[in-house]
């Protein structure tokens, strides 16, 4: 059966790799007993944030494989939010076990606590929720009385059984209204308060005076009543802002599982020697903090003790590890490659890279100008043309064509009827929810209400090179010509070191590699390994004692490792930082659609050259500070351009707060992520082409809806003025409008288009997982 | 038109009752994955009780 899924499922793809045991699990998160609650005797649950589920498959596979764990009584997916429950036995399974059994099957999950996540916001979209309950129930049934008062008009209805079905209607209307109107009441009488009006007044005023009148005009057995304009109103209003409640929240838990997937304790060295885990944001200055292999530095600090390679990719561009020792400052992002290193952090504040980056960016943010998105816009005007026609139309009845107080009331609240916001209201959500899920598909999330009606303006594009354009990691290059045994041998040396390089070299090497014992790893030089026919050194040039002159191959400005036997030449490996697979597309798609596409890159000169020659892109500056970048987005803003900004480094992320609209991979640094406005699954660009098609249909629905929206205004308005607009009319006129922009929106799910630069994701897995889930986990 | 006297209030009756089962689908969790439920129907077995035979 679940092979029927493996067809639209992307296979989860790890921002790191992941063979981890329980071990492991324990290095990355810590302690894990605050998430766990007791759920009565021998039961306790956990619940985990997961990244990578994407379809029905995965549901399947997570929870089969959980199941199959002894211990584990209940496990139960949320598809939606990407969040999982699980009841187990404590006494019998671990936490830690339950989370490497995930990471085997390539899902990353990290524990979070509901009760604080979901404080206040779940409430708030459950009262929407219900209100729109309330308010659909009541809406329905005065329809059905209305309609039979209608008809009952032309016929031959009895006063007295018209006044009863209005009676009916004001009984259910009354206090609907009241419960369900209180959304858009509190956030008008707010915006009253505060001297200001918003789409809420006209509102609530029509909403409450259409009912106020009606019951006027029942009590004096009138022929039309507005019970269920008030209230199908209401329900067509609470539909919108559910659904942009509901947008809103989504992109909120999209960010928050983005900052939790990167949540990491860290080790902090007490002054008698014991190691404890603690919270990033509990660690203060003067701390020593251990930070092992492979991990990533979470404080910026001085190192107090070891020598070690770190790779500063993330704050800096650069691709080559940069060797530190004791003494030398490093700063928080960067991870540590080769040893333990102890580090004494130091002063937060002024003076620390990540200080001088929240600094700029804040700057940055401030200059910014506030971006007014369009619903926002005519809003802003709509309130008051509003309220002036409605005046208009009743004081010209009232004292020019002298009419009734009464008369000329009804006529006036039919205006604010008929001109009240229902398409407008949904023009902009219905559209932003179905944008939103399309996107979620592709594995984009939008953080960002406004995001794409801002990308949809964008003429410049601006792409950071190492792992934007870039998937961040060395590749051997040439590797047809290397000599297979060589490569064998290197690779069963480096298959111990955590080296950027090594790894490479290991990966190159293709199929199993055994790493050989007795390897010693000197930190900022390379390895040794003593084999029975004498000592192999695998390093830099200067680690091996090979001249400059020695090399016959041309400098490409790549990162080598040299590779010593006894009595034998050295051999050079070199390496390049490949591009992502779609990354020529994605660009070429972008310069066809008539953008301008730009290359900055903290990264050395010839390798920004090199890398913008291979992908087509003509305009590029390499050895950029993220300041350099954050005037090159300042300047392109000035010069009047609207410039999008893609990049995952720390460095980038003032130049994306500058830009109009900014994207980042999920693999990115964390503040990178934060100053982002939409976030793509790390493993292919095509996300930043298929946001700009997203948001460009987007935005041509959402004027075509609005330009409904008008036109409709346009016929019923002056009808209203001139007093023609009865309940029946106003009735069809509000629900054919309303859903015409709904099925106008929808249109954005149907078509394809946003496919054409779609790279199949590998399929592996997935398809096999039928009935043997778990096995190997046991 | 007496018949209005019992239609009207079945009418309302069977509105409350679809708005009380909507309430409690709600609190009940029903609408919190609405993404996964669409996959979940086309599951063959039920994880929690695993059921053999039922191909």
């Amino acid at each position: 059966m679940t092979q029927l899924f493996a067809g639209d499922c992307c296979v989860p793809v790890l921002t790191q790799p992941s063979a981890d045991g329980e071990a492991a699990v324990r290095d990355r998160l810590g302690a894990l007993d605050p998430y766990i609650h007791s759920v009565g005797a021998d039961a306790a649950e956990i619940h985990l944030m997961v990244e990578g589920m994407s379809c029905g498959g995965c549901i399947s596979t997570i929870e089969r494989t959980l199941m199959a764990i002894g211990g584990v009584s209940a496990a139960r997916v949320n598809l939606s939010s990407s969040r999982l429950r699980v009841v187990f036995d404590p006494g019998a399974v671990t936490p830690e076990h339950l989370i490497a059994a995930l990471d085997t099957h390539g899902y990353r999950a990290v524990p979070y606590d509901p009760v604080a996540l979901h404080a206040g916001r779940d409430l708030e979209e459950r009262k929407l929720l219900r209100a729109m309950a309330v308010a659909g129930f009541a809406a329905a049934n005065v329809m059905l009385l209305s309609v039979s008062v209608w008809a009952g008009n032309v016929q031959d209805m009895g006063p007295a059984t018209r006044t009863l079905l209005h009676w009916i209607s004001a009984l259910l209307t009354v206090p609907a209204v009241f419960y369900a109107g209180r959304p858009f009441f509190d956030s008008a009488l707010a915006a009253i308060r505060s001297g200001r009006t918003n789409m809420d007044v006209p509102i609530s005023l029509a909403v409450i005076l259409a009912t106020g009148m009606s019951l006027l005009q029942t009590l004096s057995g009138a022929e039309h009543a507005y019970f269920d304009s008030a209230i199908s109103l209401l329900f067509f209003l609470l539909i919108g802002r559910y659904l942009d409640r509901r947008a809103r929240g989504k992109a909120r838990s999209a960010a928050e599982q983005l900052a939790g997937l990167n949540a990491v304790a860290v080790t902090v060295v007490s002054p008698d020697g014991c190691l404890h885990a603690c919270a990033p944001a509990a660690v203060e200055a003067g701390m020593t903090v251990l930070v092992t292999a492979g991990e990533r530095i979470p404080v910026d600090g001085v190192v107090a003790q070891g020598r070690s390679d770190i790779d500063t990719q993330l704050i800096t561009g650069e691709t080559l590890p940069e060797a530190v020792g004791e003494g030398d400052a490093v700063f928080a992002g960067a991870v540590n490659l080769a040893a333990p290193l102890k580090l004494t952090v130091t002063a937060a504040g002024e003076g620390t890279l990540l200080a001088e980056i929240t600094r700029l960016m804040d700057a940055a943010e401030q200059r910014r100008a506030r971006y007014v998105g369009l619903a926002d816009a005519v809003s802003r005007w709509y309130a008051p043309v509003v309220h002036a026609m409605a005046l208009a139309a009743f004081f010209g009845w009232f004292l020019l064509a002298g009419a009734g107080w009464q008369d000329s009331l009804m006529i006036a609240i039919a205006v604010l009827i008929v001109t009240c916001p229902c398409a407008l209201g949904l023009a902009v959500p219905v559209v932003q929810v179905i944008a939103c899920a399309r996107l979620m598909r592709g594995g984009v999330l939008l953080k960002n209400g406004s995001a794409l009606e801002r990308l949809a303006r964008v003429d410049t594009i601006v792409f950071d090179k190492t792992g934007t354009l870039t998937l961040g990691r060395p590749e051997l290059r040439d590797v047809a010509t290397i000599d297979t045994e060589t490569l064998r041998a290197a690779a069963s040396i480096a298959a111990t070191s955590a080296h950027p390089l090594a790894k490479a070299l290991v990966a190159a090497a293709g199929e199993k590699i055994v790493a050989v014992d007795n390897v010693t790893e000197v930190p900022g030089a390379g390895l040794i390994w003593q084999g029975r026919d004498g000592e192999h050194r695998l390093g830099s040039r200067e680690f091996l004692g090979v001249p400059e002159s020695a090399s016959g191959e041309p400098d490409t400005g790549g990162p080598e490792i040299w590779y010593g036997r006894p009595g034998r030449d050295p051999v050079c490996f070199q390496f390049d930082d490949a591009p992502r697979p779609d990354a020529a597309r994605v660009i070429g798609a972008f310069k066809n659609a008539g953008l301008d596409v730009r290359l900055l890159s903290g990264d050395r000169e010839p390798v920004v050259a090199a890398m913008a020659h291979r992908l087509g892109i003509d305009e590029w500056v390499g050895r950029v500070t993220p300041n350099d970048k954050l005037r090159y987005l300042e300047d392109l803003r000035a010069a009047g351009r609207h410039p999008a900004m893609v990049g995952d480094g720390l460095n980038d992320a003032p130049a994306l707060a500058a830009a109009l609209v900014s994207l980042s991979p999920s693999s990115g640094a964390d503040i990178s992520r934060n100053a982002a406005d939409i976030v793509f699954q790390s493993n292919r660009l095509g996300g930043v082409w298929e946001s700009y098609l997203v948001a460009i249909r987007s935005e041509a629905l959402v004027r075509q809806n609005f330009a409904m929206a008008f036109l409709y205004n346009l016929i019923t308005v002056p009808l209203a003025v001139c007093g023609f607009v009865t309940p029946l009319i106003a009735a069809i006129a509000m629900s054919s409008s309303s859903l015409v922009v709904i099925l106008n929106a929808l249109r954005l799910g149907w078509t394809g288009s946003g496919r054409s630069v779609r790279v199949p994701s590998v399929k592996s897995g997935i398809a096999t997982t039928d009935g043997e889930t778990g096995e190997g986990i046991k | 038109m007496t018949g209005l006297l019992y239609l009207i209030p079945i009418a309302l009756f069977l509105g409350v009752c679809g708005l009380g089962a909507f309430l409690w689908a709600m609190r009940s969790g029903q609408f919190d994955d609405l993404d996964g439920a669409a996959h979940r129907i086309l599951f063959d077995d039920d994880p929690a009780d695993a059921s053999e035979d039922r191909r």
